[in-house]
C-alpha cells in the first residue's frame, strides 16, 4: 500500500492555485485558493518520511511534519488535524504567514534536488479542514482552578492561551483594541490572511473556555500588579507586541500623506478603510505610492496601496533583492501584481507642496559595502546620485521600537536597553509568575517565533503552577 | 457594549453623556481620554473625559457634533449603547502647585479643563477659569466651573454674552493684573485658540500646558498617526501626551495635519445626511399609509 521512495520522488511539487494577479490586485480577497483533497494527498505523497527529521527541528513549534503528512497522504484528515493541533494552536495562520522557506522547507531533503515538500500549503489545507470539521472541546484538560492572564491577543498570546487551556487552566486574554488578533488583525492584510481565518482560530479558543476581553489596555486600564493581586490571577503571560513605529528622522516626515506602515495597514485592515465610506475610517487613495523597506510589512503595505488603486506602487529598499527579509512568496506575488521594485535606494527627505502634502521622495543610490553586524553587506550611499520619485503617499516600513506603555507602569519588570522585556530561557521575567514573549521581548520578529514563545511560556507557567494553590481557593 | 445612562443637550450641537464603563472609571485621572467606536462600521475617535465616578463605574463625556461620528454620537440618548470604549489613555495632567492657575477653555475644550479646576483647588491654587465661544450658545459648563473655580469669566467673540472678545483677550487682561501673577495656564480648545494663548504667555514666560487633539486610531502608540512636533522632537500624543508644553508645540503643523481627511470627512457627512433624509422619508411614507 505504501509508496516506494522512487514513486514519491517522481511527483513534482504541486502548484498552489492562486487568483489571477491582475484580478486580485484590485481587491482584498485572499490570493491563494488552497489545495483540493486530491492535490493535498498528491503533495503529501512527496514526503520521503526521512528518519532524520530535519523539518521538525526546523520548525519553531516542533510540529510532527512527516507524521501529519503521512496521515494526509493516507486520507486520514482527522488524524492529521489532531496531530497538527497538538503542536500548533494556530495552524490556519502559520500555514499562511510562516517563512517556510527559511524553516521546515529550507531543510527538506527534497529541496536538495528540486523543490521541497510544500509543508506550509499542506498545513494550511489541514487547518482549514479542521476549522470546518473538528470539535475542539475534546482537547481540554480537566480544570486545575488556576487563573492565568494573557496580555495581548496576537500570535504569542493566542498560542499561549490555547496551550494553557488545554492543560486545564482558566485563561483570560486582555486585548487593547476592539477586535482580537493583534498584528494578525491590524497588520497582516486580508489578501494574505483573511479575518475569517483569525476569527475561526479565536472561536476555537473560546470553545476551549478561553475568555477574551477587548478594550482593556494593560498599563492603563489595569496594571500588572493589580492583575496579580486584586484580580487574583495566579500567573501571567505578557505579549503586548512591538509597538511604536520607527521613522527615519529625515525632513518632511510629518507632511500629510506620510504614513507609518502600521497606520496605513491598521486603517485598511482593522478599520476596513478600503470599504470607505461604508466603513467610517478614511484612507488616502493615491495614484503614486512609495513604500520604504524590505520586510513583510513593507510588502503588505505596497500591495495594499496597489489594491487601493495606485497606478504606481513602488517599493524602495536600501539593499539588494538578496538581502530582503520578506517571505519569498510575498515578493513573488508582489512582482506578479505589478509592484515596482527599486533596490539599493534610500530616501533622504520627503518633498512637500505649499499646502503641506507630500509630493515626492528624494532618494539616494546605494552600493553594497562590507558586511555589517547582521552579516548582510552594508549599503553605502553613492555620492551625487540623488533623484526624486514623485508620489502622493509615502509609507516608511522600517520597523518598530518597544512600547513603553506597560513597562513604564511596572517598574520592577526588567527591560533591556532598547526597552524590551528581559526573559530567561523559560520565558520568565524578573517578576515571579510573570512570563513574556513575542515582539515585546525580541523586537520585530515573525508570527511563528512569537507563537514559539507563547508555547514555551505556557509550558513554563504550567510548571510554575505545579504544587501551588490557586489564589481563588485561598479566599 | 457600553451603555449611556444619561444624556443632556448643553447647546444646540453640544451634548453631555454619562456612560457605564467601570474599568475605565476606576483608574481615570484628570486629563485622560478614551477612544470610542460607535458600532461595527465606525471609526475610532479620542475624547477627553470630563469626569468619572469610580463608585458608580461611570465616565462623563462632552461632545460637539462636528464630524460624522460626533454627529451620530450626539443623536444618542440615555439607554442607547456604544460598541467600544477603551481607556483611560494618555498621561494624567500634571497638577502644579502655584498661587494662581488659569484655565482656558474654548468651546468644548472647556470639558477638558473643567476637571482640572477642583484638582488645582485641592492643592491650594487660586483658580481663574475662562470659558469662551463664538457666541452665547457655544459657552458651555459655565455653571459647573463656578462650583470649582475661584473666579469664572465667560467670553463671546460677538459679545452676545459675558466679556466681548476671545478667551485670549480675557487672558491678556488677567496677565496685566499684577496683583495676582499667574503661575500656570492650562488651555484646551481649537488649535488657533491654543496657539493664541501660547503666543501671549510665551513672552511673559508663563508655563502653559495644552491638551492636543490630533487624529488618532489605536491610542496605544502603535500607529504614529497622532505624531506632533514638540520642541523639534516627534512625540505621539496618545502615549507621550495628550498634554504638552504649549511653548514647544508646532501648532502650524498640527492644524495642517488635522486637515488630512477634509475631503473624506465631507463625503462621510453628505452620505450620513442623505441617509438621514432617506430614513425620514421612509418614516413619513410609513406614517402616511
Amino acid at each position: 500500500m505504501s509508496m516506494t521512495a522512487k514513486e514519491r520522488m517522481a511527483i513534482s511539487r504541486q502548484h498552489m492555485p492562486e487568483r489571477e494577479p491582475m484580478e486580485r490586485n484590485r481587491d482584498f480577497r485572499e490570493v491563494n485558493l488552497g489545495f483540493s483533497v486530491a492535490l493535498a494527498q498528491l503533495e503529501a505523497n512527496r514526503c520521503l518520511q526521512c528518519k532524520d527529521r530535519k523539518c521538525v527541528s526546523g520548525c519553531p513549534v516542533g510540529i510532527d511534519i512527516p507524521g501529519f503528512l503521512e496521515k494526509v497522504s493516507a486520507g486520514d484528515l482527522r488524524g492529521a488535524a489532531e496531530l497538527l493541533l497538538s503542536a500548533n494552536a494556530l495552524p490556519g495562520i502559520t500555514g499562511r504567514v510562516c517563512p517556510q522557506e527559511e524553516q521546515c522547507e529550507q531543510v527538506c531533503i527534497r529541496g536538495k534536488k528540486g523543490e521541497p515538500v510544500a509543508v506550509g500549503h499542506l498545513e494550511r489545507f489541514v487547518a482549514d479542514w479542521a476549522r470546518e470539521n473538528l470539535d475542539m472541546k475534546q482537547l481540554i484538560g480537566s480544570p486545575t482552578g488556576f487563573r492565568v492572564a494573557v496580555v495581548g491577543s496576537g500570535p504569542a498570546g493566542l498560542t499561549c492561551a490555547g496551550e494553557l487551556a488545554r492543560k486545564g487552566h482558566n485563561v483570560t486574554v486582555f486585548e487593547a483594541l476592539h477586535q482580537p488578533g493583534g498584528v494578525l488583525t491590524y497588520g497582516i492584510p486580508e489578501f494574505r490572511l483573511p479575518n475569517k481565518i483569525i476569527d475561526g482560530e479565536v472561536d476555537r479558543l473560546r470553545q476551549m473556555g478561553v475568555k477574551i476581553i477587548c478594550n482593556v489596555v494593560i498599563g492603563r486600564t489595569f496594571t500588572i500588579d493589580e492583575l496579580l493581586t486584586e484580580e487574583g490571577f495566579d500567573a501571567m503571560f505578557i505579549a503586548n507586541g512591538a509597538g511604536l513605529p520607527i521613522f527615519m528622522n529625515i525632513p518632511g516626515e510629518n507632511l500629510k500623506g506620510v504614513y507609518s506602515a502600521n497606520e496605513y495597514l491598521t486603517r485598511s485592515n482593522l478599520m476596513r478603510a478600503y470599504d470607505f465610506p461604508d466603513f467610517d475610517t478614511p484612507i488616502i487613495r493615491a495614484e503614486r505610492v512609495v513604500v520604504i523597506g524590505g520586510g513583510n510589512v513593507a510588502m503588505d503595505a505596497v500591495r495594499t496601496a496597489k489594491r487601493l488603486g495606485a497606478k504606481e506602487a513602488t517599493l524602495v529598499y536600501r539593499r539588494s533583492r538578496n538581502e530582503m527579509p520578506a517571505r519569498a512568496e510575498e515578493v513573488k506575488h508582489a512582482e506578479e501584481e505589478g509592484i515596482i521594485f527599486k533596490f539599493l535606494t534610500n530616501p533622504v527627505r520627503y518633498l512637500g507642496t505649499e499646502d503641506g502634502w507630500i509630493r515626492g521622495v528624494e532618494c539616494q543610490q546605494m552600493e553594497l559595502g562590507e558586511p555589517d553586524e547582521s552579516g548582510r553587506r552594508r549599503p553605502v550611499p553613492v555620492k551625487g546620485s540623488e533623484f526624486v520619485i514623485e508620489c502622493d503617499v509615502a509609507i516608511p516600513a522600517i520597523g518598530t521600537r518597544a512600547n513603553p506603555l506597560l513597562t513604564s507602569t511596572t517598574p520592577d519588570l526588567k527591560t533591556n536597553k532598547w526597552g524590551y522585556i528581559e526573559v530567561d530561557e523559560s520565558g520568565a521575567t524578573s517578576k515571579p509568575g510573570v512570563y513574556a514573549g513575542g515582539d515585546i521581548t525580541r523586537g520585530s520578529a515573525t508570527v511563528i517565533l512569537a507563537m514559539g514563545d507563547g508555547k514555551k511560556a505556557a509550558r513554563s507557567i504550567d510548571q510554575y503552577l505545579q504544587g501551588k494553590t490557586p489564589k481563588t481557593a485561598k479566599r | 457594549m457600553f451603555k449611556i445612562l444619561d444624556a443632556k443637550q448643553l447647546a444646540s450641537d453640544v451634548k453631555w453623556f454619562r456612560i457605564r464603563a467601570p474599568l475605565v472609571a476606576k483608574h481615570r485621572q484628570p486629563g485622560q481620554f478614551v477612544i470610542l467606536r460607535l458600532h461595527e462600521t465606525g471609526e475610532r475617535i479620542p475624547l477627553t473625559m470630563a469626569n468619572a465616578d469610580r463608585n458608580e463605574g461611570t465616565i462623563e463625556l462632552i461632545v460637539k457634533a462636528i464630524g460624522k461620528t460626533t454627529r451620530e454620537l450626539c443623536k444618542k440618548e440615555a439607554g442607547d449603547s456604544i460598541a467600544d470604549v477603551m481607556g483611560p489613555l494618555g498621561h494624567p495632567t500634571e497638577i502644579m502647585r502655584v498661587d494662581h492657575a488659569v484655565l482656558v477653555g474654548g468651546g468644548v475644550g472647556t470639558a477638558v479643563i473643567y476637571p482640572l479646576a477642583s484638582a488645582l483647588q485641592a492643592v491650594g491654587c487660586f483658580v481663574s477659569s475662562i470659558t469662551g465661544g463664538r457666541t452665547k450658545e457655544l459657552v458651555v459648563l459655565e455653571d459647573e466651573l463656578r462650583k470649582v473655580s475661584n473666579v469664572v469669566y465667560a467670553t463671546t467673540d460677538d459679545g452676545s454674552y459675558g466679556f466681548k472678545g476671545t478667551v485670549a483677550d480675557k487672558l491678556r487682561e488677567l496677565m496685566a493684573d499684577k496683583r495676582r501673577p499667574i503661575g500656570v495656564v492650562y488651555a484646551a480648545g481649537p488649535v488657533p485658540m491654543m496657539r493664541a494663548v501660547c503666543e501671549l504667555t510665551r513672552s511673559a514666560e508663563i508655563k502653559t500646558i495644552v491638551s492636543l487633539n490630533p487624529i488618532m486610531i489605536d491610542g496605544t502608540g502603535m500607529c504614529g498617526g497622532c505624531r506632533v512636533t514638540v520642541g523639534d522632537k516627534t512625540k505621539y500624543a496618545c502615549v507621550d501626551g495628550p498634554e504638552f508644553d504649549g511653548h514647544l508645540v508646532n501648532f502650524a503643523e498640527l492644524s495642517d495635519r488635522l486637515t488630512t481627511y477634509r475631503k473624506q470627512e465631507q463625503i462621510s457627512l453628505e452620505r450620513a445626511e442623505h441617509a438621514g433624509h432617506q430614513c425620514r422619508l421612509n418614516e413619513a411614507a410609513k406614517a402616511s399609509r
